[in-house]
Parts: C-alpha cells; sequence; structure tokens
C-alpha cells in the first residue's frame, strides 16, 4: 500500500496525525477476530437454509425491527378510537413512509368498508348528480404523485415549550407516499358543476361522517381521489378504498373513506373547521380556513429516541423538511444552537409539497450540542423559531406549528427536547 | 369553448363567468336517483339549508342528553375524563387555559345540529331522529345560557334565528404572518450569543413510557 489511490487511504493521509483519536481508532485493527466473523455458530443463516417462497406472502419487516412501530400518547386524548398515533420517524430514512408506519387520526375509529358496497356520489351544484362505483373511478386518467400528509396538530402540544421526548411524538404526525388515483376535477366533470359553484363539501363513510369545506379553486388544481399509496390499495386505517388527497393542506381535510362529495355556493363550518382546526389567538379571536401547511423540517437522527451511539468522530445529522407551498429550497443545520448554520445536502427527488431528506456530515469531538434545522421554500418562505410564532400566535393555537426544534446532544451522545435562548 | 381566444376566456374565468375547464366527459357513472341523494345527504349549513322539518324543546333534550350523551359528556356538558366539554367556558377564550366549548367558542347552531346528526351519539351514529336532534341542541342552547326559558322549542322555523355569542370571533388566515427569508437573508454565522437552554422536556415528564404517565400534558384535543 505505497500508492494513494485508495480513497479511504488518501484522506486518511490528508488528515494525518491531527485526524481524530476515533478515526485512529476506527482504522486501527482489533487484538482479536470478532466472532461475528470466526464464528459459524453466530450465523445460523450461513449454514443452514431458509424459508421458501411462500412462507409470507406478504412480506414484513425483519423481527429484529419490532421496535419501529407507530405509537400512541394515551394522554392526549379520551380513547383510541378518536384519537391519533404517530410515524416513527427517527427509525425511516428517505422520504417515504412505509404504508404500515403511517401515522393514523380516526374520529370515529377505521371504517372497514367492503369495497363492493362503496359508491361515491356527486351532488348539489351540479348539472347531473351521480354514483360511481370503485370500477367506473379507476376508468378515468390515472396519476401518480408524492405528497406529504402532515396534520394540522403536528407539533401542537409543544407550543408551551418543549414537552414530549422524541421526534416520534413532537413532529410523527405527518406520513409521505405516492398516491395513486384520479383527478378529482375530471370527476367533477362527468357531474357538471353550475356557474354557482365555489366550495366542495367532500364527507367520509365512516361512524364520524367526517366533512371539510374545500374551496372549488384548490379542487381543480391539484386535488386526487386516491385509492392507491406506495403502489398498493390504502390501507383501512388510510381510508381504504379511496379517500381525497388535498396536497400541502392540513390532513384532515384529506377525507378518508370518501363517500360523496357535495358542490355548493358557501362553505359549510362544520364541526372540524370551526371547533377544531380553527387556530386561536392569545386576544381570544380565532383564524379559520388556514389549510396550508407552511415550510418545516427537524433533525430525526440524532433525536431523543435515536441517541449517537458511536461516539466522538465522523457524524451524520438526518432530518426530513417539507413545505404545503412548494419544494424545499434549502435546509440549515446548527450543532451550535443557532450560532452558526451549515447547508445541509438534499438529498433524493425534489418535487412539490413531498417530503424532502437532508443530511449534514461533521465531525463530531465529543462535546454536547445544541442541533437544529431550518428550511427554505420554494417560495422564499423561512422556518420560523417557536418564539417567533408565539410572539404573533400566542400559545393556544393548538394548530400549524412549524417552529425549528432543538435537540440537546450530550457528551454520550444522549438527545433532549429542549428549547433554549 | 373552442371558439374563444384564450385571453378573452381567461378574462371569462377570471371574472367569474363560467365555468373552469373541465374535462368533456368519460361517460363514467351514472345518475343519482333523488331517493339515494335524500339517503346520503344529511349536512346542513349556518344559513339552515339542509336542515329537515321538526322541532324539540329543553325538557326533552334533558332526558334525551341524560340517556344518550351525559355518559361520556356529563349531565351539565361538563366533559368526563378527555371528552369534549359542551357547555360553559363564555370569557375564557383569552385565558391562559381557554374553554372552548358550543357556547363559548363554536361560531355557528348549524355545527351543533349537523354534528349530532352525523355523528352523535358516539358509537351508534345517523340513530336519532330529527326531532330528538332539535330536542338536544336545543338543551345545549339551554345550558349554554343562549336561551334562557326551558319552555325554549327550536325548529326548522326559528333554528336561524338563534346565533352563537362568539360568532364575530373569527377570522380567515392572515399568513404569511412571520418575516420570510425574502425579506431578511438568514444569518449562516455568528447568528446570536451562546444560547441557554431554558425548558427541558423531561421536567414535564409526559413521554410515554416514562416512569410516571402523567395527565399534566397539553391536549390536542
Amino acid at each position: 500500500m505505497t500508492k494513494t489511490s485508495n480513497p479511504i487511504r488518501r484522506a486518511f493521509l490528508r488528515g494525518g496525525l491531527a485526524a481524530s483519536g476515533a478515526a485512529l481508532a476506527a482504522a486501527a485493527a482489533r487484538a482479536a477476530p470478532d466472532p461475528a466473523i470466526t464464528d459459524l455458530d453466530l450465523q445460523p443463516w450461513t449454514q443452514f437454509v431458509g424459508d421458501g417462497v411462500d412462507a409470507r406472502p406478504y412480506g414484513m419487516p425483519s423481527p429484529h425491527e419490532a421496535h419501529v412501530v407507530r405509537r400512541n400518547v394515551p394522554w392526549l386524548t379520551a380513547d383510541p378510537v378518536s384519537s391519533v398515533n404517530f410515524t416513527p420517524l427517527h427509525e425511516l430514512d428517505g422520504f417515504i413512509t412505509p404504508n404500515g408506519l403511517c401515522f393514523e387520526r380516526h374520529h370515529g375509529g377505521v371504517a372497514e368498508v367492503d369495497p363492493s358496497l362503496w359508491r361515491l356520489m356527486i351532488n348539489g351544484l351540479v348539472e347531473r348528480p351521480m354514483v360511481f362505483t370503485l370500477a367506473d373511478l379507476n376508468r378515468f386518467p390515472r396519476v401518480s404523485v408524492p405528497f406529504f400528509l402532515e396534520c394540522a396538530a403536528n407539533s401542537g402540544m409543544e407550543w408551551r415549550g418543549a414537552q414530549l421526548n422524541g421526534v416520534q411524538y413532537t413532529h410523527g404526525m405527518i406520513h409521505n407516499c405516492v398516491y395513486s388515483g384520479v383527478r378529482l376535477r375530471d370527476v367533477l366533470g362527468e357531474a357538471g358543476l353550475k356557474g354557482t359553484a365555489k366550495w366542495l363539501l367532500p364527507e367520509g363513510g365512516d361512524a364520524a361522517g367526517m366533512t371539510r369545506s374545500v374551496p372549488l379553486d384548490k379542487a381543480l388544481d391539484d386535488c386526487l381521489i386516491a385509492t392507491h399509496m406506495n403502489g398498493e390499495r390504502l390501507r383501512p386505517e388510510q381510508g381504504y378504498p379511496a379517500r381525497l388527497v388535498v396536497p400541502g393542506w392540513e390532513g384532515n381535510m384529506w377525507v378518508k373513506w370518501l363517500r360523496r362529495i357535495e358542490v355548493g355556493d358557501k362553505p359549510w363550518h362544520h364541526r372540524e373547521e370551526t371547533s377544531k382546526y380553527t387556530d386561536l389567538m392569545a386576544d381570544g379571536k380565532a383564524r379559520r380556513f388556514t389549510w396550508e401547511m407552511d415550510v418545516k423540517s427537524v433533525v430525526t437522527n440524532p433525536s431523543p429516541q435515536a441517541p449517537i451511539t458511536h461516539g466522538k468522530g465522523h457524524t451524520v445529522i438526518t432530518g426530513v423538511a417539507w413545505s404545503g407551498r412548494g419544494t424545499v429550497r434549502e435546509v440549515h443545520v446548527t450543532t451550535d444552537g443557532g450560532r452558526n448554520w451549515h447547508q445541509a445536502r438534499v438529498d433524493g427527488f425534489t418535487t412539490p409539497k413531498s417530503m424532502h431528506r437532508f443530511y449534514y456530515a461533521f465531525d463530531w469531538d465529543g462535546a454536547p450540542l445544541l442541533l437544529q434545522s431550518r428550511a427554505v421554500d420554494s417560495q422564499g418562505h423561512l422556518q420560523p423559531t417557536k418564539e417567533q410564532l408565539r410572539k404573533v400566535r400566542g400559545v393556544n393555537s393548538i394548530y400549524h406549528n412549524n417552529g425549528i426544534q432543538t435537540w440537546a446532544v450530550n457528551a454520550e451522545g444522549e438527545a433532549e427536547n429542549v428549547e433554549i435562548s | 369553448m373552442s371558439k374563444f381566444p384564450e385571453a378573452a376566456l381567461a378574462a371569462l374565468l377570471g371574472a367569474g363567468l363560467v365555468t373552469p375547464a373541465l374535462s368533456d366527459g368519460f361517460g363514467l357513472g351514472r345518475q343519482a336517483l333523488q331517493e339515494e341523494i335524500a339517503a346520503w345527504d344529511i349536512d346542513v349549513r349556518p344559513d339552515g339549508t339542509g336542515l329537515p322539518e321538526g322541532s324539540g324543546d329543553v325538557l326533552t333534550g334533558e332526558e334525551l342528553f341524560a340517556d344518550q350523551c351525559a355518559s361520556c359528556h356529563g349531565d351539565f356538558g361538563e366533559g368526563v375524563d378527555r371528552w369534549p366539554v359542551l357547555a360553559g367556558g363564555q370569557g375564557t377564550l383569552a385565558d391562559d387555559r381557554p374553554v372552548k366549548t358550543i357556547g363559548s367558542y363554536w361560531p355557528y347552531l348549524s355545527t351543533v345540529y349537523d354534528y349530532i346528526n352525523r355523528a352523535m351519539p358516539f358509537g351508534y351514529a345517523q340513530s336519532l331522529a330529527p326531532d330528538e336532534v332539535y330536542a338536544i341542541t336545543a338543551y345545549l342552547l339551554y345550558m349554554n345560557d343562549v336561551v334562557e326559558n326551558d319552555a325554549f322549542v327550536l325548529s326548522h322555523e326559528n333554528f336561524s334565528d338563534v346565533r352563537l355569542p362568539n360568532e364575530q370571533n373569527f377570522f380567515a388566515d392572515p399568513r404569511p404572518d412571520i418575516p420570510s427569508v425574502a425579506e431578511t437573508a438568514p444569518c449562516m454565522t455568528d447568528c446570536k450569543d451562546a444560547p441557554q437552554i431554558t425548558m427541558r422536556a423531561r421536567i414535564l415528564d409526559v413521554t410515554p413510557e416514562a416512569e410516571d404517565d402523567a395527565t399534566a400534558g397539553i391536549s390536542v384535543e
């Protein structure tokens, strides 16, 4: 090894004697052989054949990943049938959320719809009120697009300050899937909109009869009726067999188990857009129809559920970013609580209203860190601090908290949810 | 519409004079029957559109509420455990801990009728007759001091005369409400003094799997 063509060796030489102790330790040989390499008894999979092709007709993750599950915060709500659980963001990579890990929010439990009995009705201010079966729906021109779905209440428990120790709980009311389905405007076209049409009321077939008022412009712009997520049929808990997709807008509007769309000339002001999903300001007045989910990002690793376990040395910080108003233009990461910011590398596809993955690598010296990320979207909006938000909105608005998250990492690599000056 | 020059069409669209262009149709689906629409079209709007004929009084509503609603919402709408509080809370919206109820927060009575009719009682949705929904709605008005006479009868005829006290306190989304990067380029170096930790989640200790699963947390419900 006298040449320096090996990039690892080259980097090592460049670092020279100034290279960190961790790097040197990593490069040094072990004193004794690693039994994971030398002891065949530890690797039965190497010696004995495993299950055949039909052992798992629908494949599941390795049993070693059994801890990677959605989790609930029991004290949040009165009953699990009208509650929420959270996506384990700290266990994921890339920008697509696996279907079985997409957070759930139900208002009357999961509707287990028989697709042969599913119907979609379009009525109201239309030329011809219509009924479609699932087979009818599938014959419209089909499209597939990735979109994030974020609950308006994501990070809602953090308005008064750091409360939950885990990115799953602070930011896990989001998922990002490729939706396949049909354009809402094509389906509405079959009914023919009357000139006075201005609003839609999508309605779910669940026991909560979920309804939201959606302005017609949005419906005709980019809304879909989705039948598939990430290539397979919608999961029951995500609205099987059909749900509304309202890209970039709060998740509550993405009505699941969609069964009817009424066309009207005014909004309906139903429960989920009056008593809920309105943002109460400090003066007692409330904002309504706050639909777009603003630019937001969070470091997923390290985080309280995912500490740094390797000690000092080369360290990769990663996280996710998104904006309901477009793409994410850039993400910045700080390790010193916002004194200095660094450009993170945004990886993978950049498409509007979809999650983006970012990475920032640095040589950790083992000193405590105050980690944050902040995103800038394609409209130029910069993710605000929590203090900026509180100054304008108070602490009782519950929804639309897109503030910058801080994790304090100690010398052992353990991360904690904190707020800083 | 192809005979319109594009600019003229855009002008008409902008002026709201024509319906935005939709597909010419695929010949999919079938026309809905009036009976089908009647079976599913149950929504109610603030102007009373969608209300069925019927009526109910406060005292009948009180009995129905005790039987069908109080196990979760409490006899006086005070809410059991974390089930929603339905009454009281007037004047608390600017407080540290606002109490958002039908009387203190909800802008429109139609929302009350619509939601009870479509989703209540919880676990047995769409089981109440119109007269029962009117009666329960009347009782909720009484519990919230919007009506003070327990002989009050709510019906499709007087429904739209009732106004909830907080109707005027909602306003349209004013965002963006935070300065954006377009106005001030974000600082990248030496942006502030060394920050201090001002709050730690572990002090509150409400994370699931923590030893003390307290109810001190701030609920989203």
